[in-house]
């Protein structure tokens, strides 16, 4: 299973990139891994506002269909159309295929999520 | 091999000749207008929908091959767990086929339907003896469309009582994705709780959850473990003290015809799945039908219309102001109903008892014979259907599907797997009372030998099945990228 | 041992003693005593095959059946012709005893069914993507408007009331248990009354719902209602009558954006209102939002065309409380018989079937309009039904005519007290002239 240091994660299995004010968000490895390979991504519109810990995608699979939450609060501002017709890319590279980008609204969130060693712990209790 | 070495079956729309024609009609025996004079123009259609033109034969041929591709439950064991598929008695095929049945129009007036009528206010009866229950609605449909109907009896009882906080229905993690698809459709939030080692419901996890808002709890029992749950009256307790109902799910009925009664339990709205329990056909996925009863409190808030009977003449009253209304058109799948209606009468209420008895003998022989090659997750006496784990040939690379699969080469239908979601690699088994010993040891044996295939040969299992006419679809692929339709193709 | 049980005694001993058990009793130690049965269930006493047989077919007689009486009555279940390869073919086990196709591999057979009645649905109705059924017409329009508010995110939705009352109690339980807001739109001329629609039609409108032809058997214009929809955003759901498909313009040609409908005419017997179909259809970009069961095509590991169960995770068993709706089941019998019965009349045949209603309808208000008393209701375009008024109760006409072997019209006095006295007549292609004149001869003479 891959984890990659230098970014955040949730304890839902979502990894945030940080870049200046915007999150860049995707499923980890451990989540696409679980889910078997993926047949479909519904993604928010562009210019959505989420909150923090409402649902911000699904991502399903033959078997199975899991919410993806908003990791932070903040209005979309793109969304990875490339998943619309290869889905399965997330299973390929799961940290290069994000969902969407988040303008945040409330950046003091982000001290609230995880780094890659206490994740890293969280999966190994999980499996 | 023999199958997939015999060409795809071809869609009856590829076997279309234009042209030619399979029906036939009457001339027009009144005055002929013009249909530009009766319809505008504008209304009319230019292209005629391109439906096959093929002869009678073709259908009859081509359905009938279609037919040769499907497995029913005259074709051989149907062990589906939580399906109950028992056998469905020709003569209820008859008799459901009488004109006096076929030929009525919904809104004849009643004078000229006494006959449904009275079938349906004698069933009523019938399943709310057997259930312990005081008034059934034959309205839904199906099971789960019965679930939607019971709760939205369960909501409107709440409401008229003035409280309409009650907005959470407790479900536990072994039930059916239709329960809390059902309260969520109902307009519930749902509540999970946990079961406990024995597999019922956790009661701290349960006390626990309790509040002013819950409005009930669904519980199947026995429960999808196919065990009885023994804590059923401190559940109900619990449920009641706290000012909720409970709801019972008919799943499992067939373990406890004349056995116990889901009233008794404690139970206060009950659904009945007339296709399961009492042998109606599953059609290929339906038509089944899924009746609701009630206690007494409740009924005032059933769908409406009820068959009353006054005057010594059946009446369908829809004088009913707290009803939650209607979920459906007319009364119910009233061909379903005579079928069931039939059946009940055939065995009366000791032949019911003896179904529920084999039922439950012949789910826990097999739980006992095969034992040794699978993993138990709850080793105790099972109700009508056992429940394994397959996690146990893991090491040979066979998961529980692939032993699925290969039971279709033996001429099978495989038990119900990965349900419940509770039990890893789940292996579901409800052999029915129909079903005789020899059925049993038959079917036993198969399984030991698959076992030793896993052990000797476990790639013929892992590739299983190597006979039927379509082997493992890619369902990637057709999720992916749908194709729900057939085109013609552009020449 | 009742009938339908396998298991002597002998085997029941020693399944027991296998088990390890002494008595059928220890099997449900479980079940706690209090809970336990003490007697046997008070019913009534087993009957052998021929007793059964006899009383139930004394209660089929207690019927009027449509076999030996005309029927005129009509709203919402039709008595059209069933062709015998229906009943045939449907009687095969190995389509009405198989459970749903979880199976792919033995069910081709009925999902290779499901794929050519959805290919069917979309065909006649004109939309993109189709569903294996639902219970019936009623319940396939609550659930289309379900979907309607989950693919707009709004809460509101417009009913015309022209639309069948039952699909509207339907419709109103639906909406209710969801805190969705229905209003009514009345009608004018028998029709849809497309000023009250304008006025009432919001941003914050989910779905215009109409049903087409509508319950008095009018034609409504769909394509206006659709642009009106549209300009607000707002989803356009048409309940349609299969048959009338063959001759009138499709609901997608007109800008549905979802098709529902009653499929009972479609070969299924009436069966005093079920079981019969709801056929389910909409655009592409909704199909990820329908309920139901859905067939799609695929290949199998050996490269060959077969079908299964698809885009799942929308359903109850994957998705549970967030599932796009609770329906597990199909009507799959039903749906198979509305394929059987579209295969035989084809392409011609369901034109011709369409053309003898409209035809049969026509002469038939033609012949009534001509007696003192009777008066059509409305002037609309009108398919196989329509509605006149009477001069004495509906209600007392049908009982009349009763006398003479004839099913009388629907009576609109209770679900439409405004239109007093307003009698519904439908004329499928089973009535003959000598039927229709004998109706218009007994109703003339009726005081």
């Amino acid at each position: 299973m891959n984890i990659i240091k230098d970014i955040k994660y949730t304890v839902s299995h979502e990894w945030i990139r940080i870049e200046g004010n915007t999150a860049r968000i995707g499923i980890t490895d451990f989540a696409q891994n679980q889910m078997g390979t993926l047949v479909f991504v519904e993604l928010p519109e562009v210019d959505d506002e989420v909150g923090k810990g409402s649902p911000l995608a699904v991502v399903e699979s033959v078997k199975a269909a899991s919410d993806v939450y908003a990791p932070l609060s903040g209005t979309i501002t793109e969304i990875n159309e490339a998943l619309a017709d290869n889905p399965e890319l997330i299973n390929e590279e799961p940290y290069e295929s994000w969902l969407v980008t988040l303008e945040l609204s409330n950046p003091s969130e982000v001290a609230e999520l995880i780094d890659s060693a206490e994740y890293e712990k969280l999966c190994q209790q999980g499996e | 091999m023999r199958e997939t070495m015999m060409k795809e079956t071809s869609l009856i729309f590829e076997t279309s000749q234009p042209g030619r024609q399979g029906y036939s009609l009457p001339p027009c025996d009144v005055p002929e207008i013009d249909l530009k004079q009766l319809l505008p123009e504008d209304y009319l259609r230019q292209t005629p929908p391109a439906l096959p033109e093929v002869s009678e034969l073709d259908t009859v041929r081509h359905f009938t091959r279609l037919s040769q591709l499907n497995y029913g439950l005259d074709s051989g064991f149907y062990p589906l767990g939580s399906c109950t598929m028992k056998y469905n008695p020709k003569v209820n095929e008859v008799i459901s086929r009488f004109d006096g049945f076929l030929s009525i129009h919904p809104y004849q007036p009643e004078e000229t339907v006494q006959g449904c009528l009275e079938i349906m206010f004698r069933l009523d009866k019938i399943l709310s003896e057997i259930t312990g229950m005081d008034r059934f609605s034959l309205q839904p449909a199906a099971g789960a469309h019965g679930e939607l109907t019971g709760l939205l009896a369960i909501k409107a009882y709440h409401t008229h009582r003035g409280e309409s906080k009650r907005t959470k229905i407790v479900i536990p993690d072994s039930a059916h994705g239709t329960n809390p698809a059902s309260a969520s459709m109902a307009g519930f939030d749902v509540v999970q709780v946990k079961s406990n080692s024995r597999g019922g419901v956790d009661l701290t996890s349960l006390r626990e959850v309790m509040s002013d808002e819950i409005a009930g709890l669904m519980l199947t029992n026995p429960n999808t473990l196919g065990l009885f749950d023994e804590n059923i009256k401190e559940i109900a307790e619990i449920i009641h003290k706290a000012g909720g109902l409970l709801y019972y799910d008919g799943a499992n009925a067939n373990a406890i015809l004349g056995i116990t009664r889901p009233g008794d339990m404690g139970f206060d709205v009950v659904h009945l799945n007339l296709h399961k329990t009492f042998g109606t056909p599953h059609g290929g996925g339906g038509p089944g039908s899924g009746p609701v009863g009630v206690k007494k409190d409740l009924i005032p808030f059933l769908p409406k219309p009820l068959v009353e009977l006054r005057n010594g003449q059946y009446v369908l009253d829809d004088d009913l102001p707290l009803s939650l209304g209607k979920v459906r058109s007319f009364y119910g799948n009233f061909n379903v109903l005579i079928k069931a209606y039939s059946y009940l009468l055939s065995l009366g209420a000791e032949g019911l008892r003896e179904i529920s008895e084999n039922a439950v003998l012949n789910a826990n022989y097999l739980l006992h014979k095969l034992k040794k090659l699978f993993l138990l997750p709850y080793d105790r006496l099972c109700m009508h259907e056992c429940v394994f784990s397959g996690l146990n040939h893991h090491d040979q690379g066979v998961a529980v599907l692939d032993i699925a699969k290969r039971l279709l080469d033996y001429g099978y239908h495989p038990p119900t797997i990965y349900f419940p979601l509770i039990v890893h690699e789940a292996l579901m088994m409800e052999p029915t009372e129909t079903e005789s010993k020899e059925t049993l040891d038959e079917f036993i044996e198969t399984l030991y030998s698959i076992g030793e295939e896993i052990k000797n040969n476990p790639e013929l299992v892992r590739t299983a099945p190597h006979t039927t006419p379509a082997q493992r679809p890619d369902e990637v692929g057709a999720a992916r990228n749908p194709v729900v339709r057939w085109k013609p193709k552009i020449r | 041992m009742s009938r339908y049980i396998a298991n002597t005694v002998n085997q029941q001993n020693k399944m027991l003693q296998e088990i390890g058990l002494n008595t059928l009793e220890d099997l449900f130690i479980d079940i706690p005593k209090e809970v336990r049965l003490k007697q046997n269930l008070e019913l009534p006493k087993a009957l052998a095959e021929m007793e059964l047989v006899d009383h139930l077919k004394s209660l089929s007689r207690k019927n009027w059946s449509l076999e030996e009486n005309a029927c005129f009555l009509g709203a919402g279940v039709y008595d059209h012709f069933i062709p015998s390869v229906i009943d045939t073919l449907i009687s095969r086990q190995e389509f009405y005893t198989a459970y749903t196709p979880y199976q792919p591999e033995i069910s081709q057979g009925t999902l290779q069914a499901i794929f050519e009645f959805q290919t069917m649905m979309c065909e006649l109705t004109g939309m993109d993507v189709a569903n294996a059924s639902m219970y019936d017409g009623a319940s396939a329009l609550a659930e289309a408007m379900l979907m309607a508010c989950q693919a707009t995110k709004r809460q509101e939705i417009l009913v015309a009331r022209t639309v069948h009352p039952e699909s509207r109690e339907v419709i109103r339980t639906y909406a209710a248990a969801r805190g969705i807001t229905m209003r009514e739109i009345g009608y004018s001329n028998g029709s849809l009354d497309l000023k009250e629609l304008e006025s009432h039609i919001t941003s914050t409108t989910a779905a215009i719902l109409v049903q087409n032809p509508n319950f008095f058997g009018t034609i409504e214009s769909l394509r206006e209602i659709g642009e009106m929809a549209h300009s607000n955003k707002a989803l356009f759901i048409v309940s349609a009558d299969p048959i009338s498909l063959g001759i009138l313009k499709s609901p997608g040609e007109l800008g549905a954006d979802i098709v529902v409908g009653e499929g009972q005419s479609l070969g299924n017997p009436l069966s005093f209102g079920g079981p019969h179909l709801g056929f389910f259809c909409a655009t592409q970009k909704l199909l990820r939002k329908m309920p139901g069961r859905i067939v799609g095509e695929t290949k199998d590991k050996n490269g060959k065309r077969c079908f299964t169960l698809t885009i799942q995770a929308r359903e109850q068993h994957i998705r549970r409380e967030k599932a796009t709706s609770n329906i597990c089941s199909n009507h799959a019998l039903n749906a198979l018989t509305a394929t059987i019965y579209l295969t035989i009349l084809g392409k011609q045949g369901l034109q011709e079937v369409a053309y003898l209603c409209l035809q049969k309808a026509h002469y038939t208000l033609k012949q009534i309009e001509s007696l003192k008393g009777f008066s059509p209701l409305f002037t609309a375009p009108f398919f196989k039904e329509f509605v006149v008024t009477t001069p004495i109760s509906p209600e007392e006409l049908n009982r009349k005519l009763l006398a003479a072997k004839i099913i009388g019209g629907y009576s609109l006095n209770k679900t439409y007290p405004e239109l007093k006295n307003g009698w519904m007549i439908a004329v499928t292609e089973k009535r003959t002239k000598e039927e229709i004149d004998s109706l218009v001869q007994r109703v003339g003479g009726i005081r």
